[in-house]
């Protein structure tokens, strides 16, 4: 058998005119050493990893900069934890401030129990971050018409959750998934409720360009393993979604045909 | 009297670069952030600003965060 490796061909993976080679984002959120983080960012082949903005913590213990800078992977501060359009847009100021970037993982979340997005004034800090230049990447609901809107605002991608923040509950509504995709002129990234590969194998054969996987893989037993699985499902879905699946059907199809079947009935007595 | 992280502290009439060595940071390092009374003061102006008496001192850094 020929070992030749058939090469596969794949359109590139771009937000905002920028060519990304990997589709699966990491958020650093959630793991209990850096030197973990640093073997997940390695796993993942993840080029950009969100990060938070907080209170200078005298007592912390090692560089979270130094060890993404070490890795070599791109920062994309987040606005987690701002309940308000005016709040998240002081954060991706300071943050830009902070990280020389203007890329943004726009976070305006609605209530502590769900944190799920607050749609009005998540477009609300959309439309005046996008206007002072900032590269918006908006988590938001898995609703079509309000991911439409903020792309019409100008984001330069939408980032619909699977389910809630942290639960580990998987795609809770492909088909709404499937028709933000259908609509979408920018980059669509799953961003929030996967828990194990499939799920993001699911999101990727949904037509997703990407996802963004933070506990997942942080949480999980063993980080580092979930982060090889979940990377390897990515390419996994993304092949799949490209080939082309067949269609569902009730009843089966059989594979081997049907014509020239041999006759071994017994002669009749 | 200002407040420092929530914290209140004797340092009215401190620089910014002050302030970040009293938290144990240096002015240079990457990933740090301010803002008194809610705005920004960027980076520029850490070695000439000072704060007064009442003021609000946020100074952010980076923290792992999805």
């Amino acid at each position: 058998m020929s070992t030749e490796q058939i090469p596969i061909t794949d359109t590139p993976f771009e937000i905002a005119g920028r060519t990304l080679r990997s589709r699966l984002i990491l958020g650093s959120g959630g793991f209990r050493r850096l030197e973990t983080l640093a073997d997940a960012i390695r796993a993942t082949r993840a080029e950009l990893v969100t990060v938070a903005l907080r209170r200078i913590d005298p007592g912390a213990r090692g560089s979270l900069v130094d060890v993404l800078d070490e890795c070599g992977v791109e920062l994309l501060p987040n606005t987690a934890g701002c309940y308000t359009a005016r709040d998240a847009v002081v954060t991706a100021k300071l943050a830009r401030e902070a990280f020389g970037t203007e890329w943004v993982k726009l976070e305006v979340i609605g209530d502590e129990r769900t944190l799920l997005p607050d749609g009005p004034e998540l477009l609300l800090a959309a439309e005046e971050l996008v206007a002072d230049g900032f590269v918006v990447l908006p988590y938001t609901n898995d609703d079509p018409i309000l991911a439409r809107r903020l792309e019409d605002a100008g984001c330069a991608a939408v980032m619909p959750l699977g389910s809630p923040i942290g639960s580990g509950m998987g795609i809770r509504n492909p088909y709404n998934i499937a028709l933000i995709v259908e609509r979408a002129g920018v980059s669509v990234i799953l961003d929030a409720g996967v828990g194990t590969a499939s799920d993001a194998a699911l999101a990727m054969e949904l037509g997703c360009d990407g996802v963004l996987c933070a506990s997942a893989i942080s949480r999980a037993e063993d980080p580092v393993a979930m982060a090889h699985a979940i990377r390897a499902a990515v390419e996994a879905g993304r092949l799949a979604r490209g080939a082309g699946r067949i269609p569902r059907r009730l009843h089966a199809e059989a594979s081997s045909p049907t014509e020239g079947m041999a006759d071994v009935t017994p002669p009749v007595e | 009297m200002i407040t420092l992280n929530g914290e209140p502290r004797e340092r009215a009439g401190a620089t910014i670069v002050e302030l970040l060595a009293d938290l144990g940071v240096e002015a240079r390092a990457r990933g740090v952030a301010v803002a008194v009374n809610g705005e920004i003061v960027p980076r520029a102006d850490w070695t000439r600003h000072r704060v007064d008496d009442g003021d609000r001192v946020e100074a952010l850094s980076a923290m792992q965060g999805g």
